[in-house]
Parts: structure tokens; C-alpha cells; sequence
């Protein structure tokens, strides 16, 4: 397909992305292009600018913390998540989770980073991070400002990253003691999420994360138990979407049952 | 730096290094086709789908119609034309030919070149390994059977001479 004429940039630097994106109306940050590429092939959307966030190299890291968290840079692929030795040791949920994501060569190209700013609503990194209550940090004009995930989603493509900023890393806490868990019902192995559920269980509590259900993800706390799990789920009031892969009945029926094996796999009771 | 439309891309494809005025727009399965005259690469979905595009840059298999020929600059990439040599057809191609792992063909240059990318990083693979190894290719004639039972001969060298 030909794209639309677009204008490219690569800084070299966070600031100069950010005066880039400051600087042109439409303009857009490029990551692993895995969804951006689609919708200016479907005409969807048309930026003026793309600029390629691919050489921030500060982007690029996968650290752990002094107090055993993660900082992962947003241009961090799935691909990486997976074999992160990092991520294995602090946050084993975010690898095996990313593993499911699409296919080999989505996951070497589609950034954490994309993955969370394109915020469609079956994705899977999402409520990973608001389980695990992770810290997204923005660059913008004025520096760099904390949102905590629970905050940063707020609507189909849309986030708490405003025109002319950019997502740089985002932070996950040690796990302290916590498990997390995670289940899906998908199309096909690996594939898109009919409903999805991130649990982290800490002591007696579970916080439940549900995705595909509503715009943003739906986070309810629970006692960690299966029928108390359900019951918050039930309680809830969902008012997930219909379509062919599933109605509305179904879906209401699976956010149950995917919460309440996530909460298992994180090792709450039943 | 200010945005451009269109750059100067140099990329080493198949092991010779090409120098081209590219537009930003054009996405690099078109750069490699209609630019390279590398047509072994195909397009079929056009949306990230079906994995006919794929080619390895920087050791990754990618789906070309889901980059821009301009993130590749400074790229080293592999297209289905890099298998065969003089000396005849690539392990891969012998053991697709020998277990009837193609029908109509469209889907293998993709598929042969996501399975180079398995074996380059696997020389062992399980049956399962190969099996998501493919997950994003489809075929829509094989039924996959003959494809899985293909590369896991190529694996083990049993590929008729
Ligand atoms: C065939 C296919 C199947 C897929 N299946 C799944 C699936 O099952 N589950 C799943 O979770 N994902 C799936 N994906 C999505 C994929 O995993 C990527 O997460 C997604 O495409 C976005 O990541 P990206 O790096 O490619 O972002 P891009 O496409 O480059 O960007 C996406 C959006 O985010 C913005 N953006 C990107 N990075 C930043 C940043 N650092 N700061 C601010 N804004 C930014 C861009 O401007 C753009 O608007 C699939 C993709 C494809 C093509
Ligand atoms: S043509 Fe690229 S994935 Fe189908
Ligand atoms: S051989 Fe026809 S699509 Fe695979």
C-alpha cells in the first residue's frame, strides 16, 4: 500500500523528540510501527510527521532497580521482554506474558512502549501494568512528570500522553512478596484477546485487572479467592462490546472465569 | 534536524550494500521489490497478518510491509533470494521440495525465510518450537503438516542431496 506522503525524523536525543513532536501539528512518534503502520495504510489517521524514536538509546535499557523493581524503556520490543533475564528475576508475569503476544515477527518489532500508547483495548501489556501497579513516565516540553498506570489509560488510543510528549520508561515495583498471574481466552493460540486478566495477589488481597471488557482497563480489588473473585467480577456491572467473536453475554461470562485463574496462577486460594 | 520526505537509505541486502533516495512513505517490502527487483518477497495482507513478507533484518525476522524502507538505513537484510547459492537449493528448500511442504507457493519465500530465522537461533527445535516459530505465516494450501515435518528434516540435515 502507498502511505500517504509523511515527513520522517530521528533524533538522536529524548529532548529533541520532544521539541520535534512540540513542533509539528500531526506530528507522531514512530516505535515498532506494528499498529501506527496499519492505520495510515487504512487512512485512519495521517501524521504529518513520524518521528522514529529507534535512536534513544536510553529508550533501549532493561534495568533493575536497587530494591529488586524493573525500569523498562518504552522502546523495549516484546522480543526482548521474553528473554530478559531482568525481567525473569523481578517480574516473571511481564515475559510470559509478552510470549503470547501476535507472532515472532510482531514481537521483534512491537515496542512495550507502542504497546501501551496505541492502548487498544485487547492488548495485552496493559493490564499487566496496572496489576503490578506500574509508573509511567512522560517527557514533554517541561521536563518529565509520573503517572501511575492506573491513571494513564483513558480511552481506545488514547492516553495520558499528551501532543508533544513522549512516553520514555516505565517502572514496576518488586514484587515484595506478591505474585502475579495472568490468563486469557484468545483467537487461536497466541492470538487476540476475546477477555484477558492480570492478577497480583499480596497477602489475602488480589488486584484484578480486566482487558478487552471496556475502553481502559477495569481494575477491581478482591479477597484472593475464587468465588470472592467472581463475585467482584459478577458485581462489577460490565458492559463489555459485542462482535463476532463473542457477545457481550460471553465476554461477562469469561472476565469470571479468566479473573479467577489469574488470581489462581498467582497462587491465591479456591 | 528537521523532518525530511524523502532520504538517502544505505542498505546491505543479501550481502551487497545498495545506496537509494528513498521517500519516507514507502514501506520496505515495496523498496525490495520494486526498487531491488527482489520480487521473491510477497505481499499478501498488507496489514502485518499473514507473514508472506518476511525477511530477516539485523539477524530478526521482520514483516517487511510493516516497516518503512527509512528505519532499515544502516540495516544488514536477508531475502528469500539469499537461500540457493551456484551450488544448488538451501537445506530449507530441499527439505520443502522433498516433503511437498508448498502448493501454490505464495506463502514459502516468507515461510522458508521465518524458518531460517528459527534454525539460526535454534539448531534443535522442538516440534512445538517450529510450530510457533510460524505463527505468523499462513498457509492456505498445506494445512502446515508438510511445513512443520520439513523444517524439523532441515534441522536434523536429513534433506535428500
Ligand atoms: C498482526 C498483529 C497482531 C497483533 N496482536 C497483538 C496481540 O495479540 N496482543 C497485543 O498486545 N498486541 C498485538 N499487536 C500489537 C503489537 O504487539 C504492538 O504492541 C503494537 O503494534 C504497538 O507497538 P509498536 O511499537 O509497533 O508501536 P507503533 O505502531 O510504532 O505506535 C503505536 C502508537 O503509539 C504511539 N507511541 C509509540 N511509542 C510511543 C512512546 N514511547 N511515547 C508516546 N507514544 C508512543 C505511536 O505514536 C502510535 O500512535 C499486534 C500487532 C500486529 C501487527
Ligand atoms: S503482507 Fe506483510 S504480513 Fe501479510
Ligand atoms: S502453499 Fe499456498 S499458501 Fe502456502
Amino acid at each position: 500500500m502507498l502511505l500517504s506522503e509523511v515527513g520522517y525524523a530521528r533524533p538522536a536525543a529524548v529532548e529533541e523528540a520532544v521539541r520535534l513532536l512540540a513542533e509539528h501539528d500531526g506530528a507522531r512518534p514512530l516505535a515498532g510501527g506494528q499498529t501506527i503502520l496499519n492505520v495510515m495504510k487504512a487512512r485512519a489517521a495521517a501524521p504529518d510527521v513520524l518521528v522514529d524514536l529507534a535512536d534513544l538509546e536510553e529508550l533501549r535499557a532493561i534495568a533493575s532497580t536497587d530494591d529488586g523493581g524493573l525500569v523498562i524503556g518504552a522502546m523495549v520490543t516484546s522480543a526482548e521482554l521474553v528473554t530478559s533475564s531482568d525481567v525473569k528475576a523481578a517480574r516473571p508475569v511481564l515475559g510470559d506474558v509478552a510470549a503470547q503476544i501476535a507472532d515472532v515477527q510482531v514481537r521483534n518489532r512491537g515496542t512495550i512502549g507502542g504497546n501501551v500508547c496505541s492502548n487498544d483495548p485487547t492488548n495485552h501489556l496493559p493490564p499487566v501494568l496496572v496489576a503490578v501497579g506500574a509508573t509511567m513516565t512522560i517527557a514533554g516540553a517541561d521536563g518529565e512528570r509520573d503517572v501511575p498506570a492506573e491513571e494513564f489509560f483513558l480511552g481506545v488510543y488514547m492516553t495520558a500522553v499528551g501532543l508533544g510528549e513522549l512516553l520514555t520508561r516505565i517502572t514496576l515495583p518488586p514484587l515484595a512478596g506478591a505474585r502475579d498471574g495472568f490468563s486469557s481466552v484468545t483467537i487461536g493460540a497466541d492470538g487476540t484477546c476475546i477477555v484477558n486478566a492480570a492478577a497480583t495477589v499480596s497477602g489475602d488481597e488480589a488486584r484484578v485487572v480486566l482487558g478487552c471488557v471496556a475502553a481502559t482497563p477495569v481494575l477491581l480489588t478482591a479477597p484472593a479467592e475464587d468465588d470472592a473473585v467472581r463475585e467482584a467480577v459478577h458485581g462489577a456491572g460490565l458492559e463489555p462490546p459485542s462482535d463476532v467473536h463473542g457477545s457481550a453475554d460471553y465476554r461477562r461470562h469469561l472476565a469470571e472465569v479468566v479473573a479467577a485463574r489469574a488470581v489462581a496462577e498467582a497462587g491465591g486460594g479456591g | 534536524m528537521e523532518p525530511v520526505t524523502s532520504k538517502r537509505v544505505a542498505v546491505t541486502v543479501n550481502g551487497a550494500l545498495h545506496e537509494r533516495d528513498v521517500e519516507a512513505r514507502r514501506l520496505l517490502v515495496h523498496f525490495l521489490r520494486d526498487e531491488l527487483d527482489l520480487t521473491g518477497t510477497h505481499v499478501g495482507c498488507d496489514t502485518g497478518n499473514c507473514g508472506a513478507c518476511t525477511v530477516i533484518v539485523d539477524a530478526k525476522a521482520v514483516k517487511s510491509c510493516m516497516l518503512l524502507a527509512v528505519q532499515v538505513d544502516g540495516a544488514t537484510i536477508e531475502t528469500i533470494e539469499s537461500l540457493a547459492s551456484d551450488g544448488g537449493l538451501h537445506p530449507l528448500q530441499q527439505a520443502f521440495s522433498d516433503h511437498h511442504a508448498l502448493q501454490c507457493g505464495y506463502c514459502t519465500p516468507g515461510m522458508l525465510m521465518s524458518a531460517k530465522h528459527l534454525l539460526d537461533h535454534n539448531a534443535e527445535p522442538t516440534e512445538n518450537e517450529i510450530r510457533r516459530a510460524i505463527q505468523g505465516n499462513i498457509c492456505r494450501c498445506t494445512g502446515y503438516v508438510n511445513i512443520v515435518e520439513a523444517i524439523a528434516a532441515a534441522a536434523k540435515g536429513e534433506v535428500s542431496a
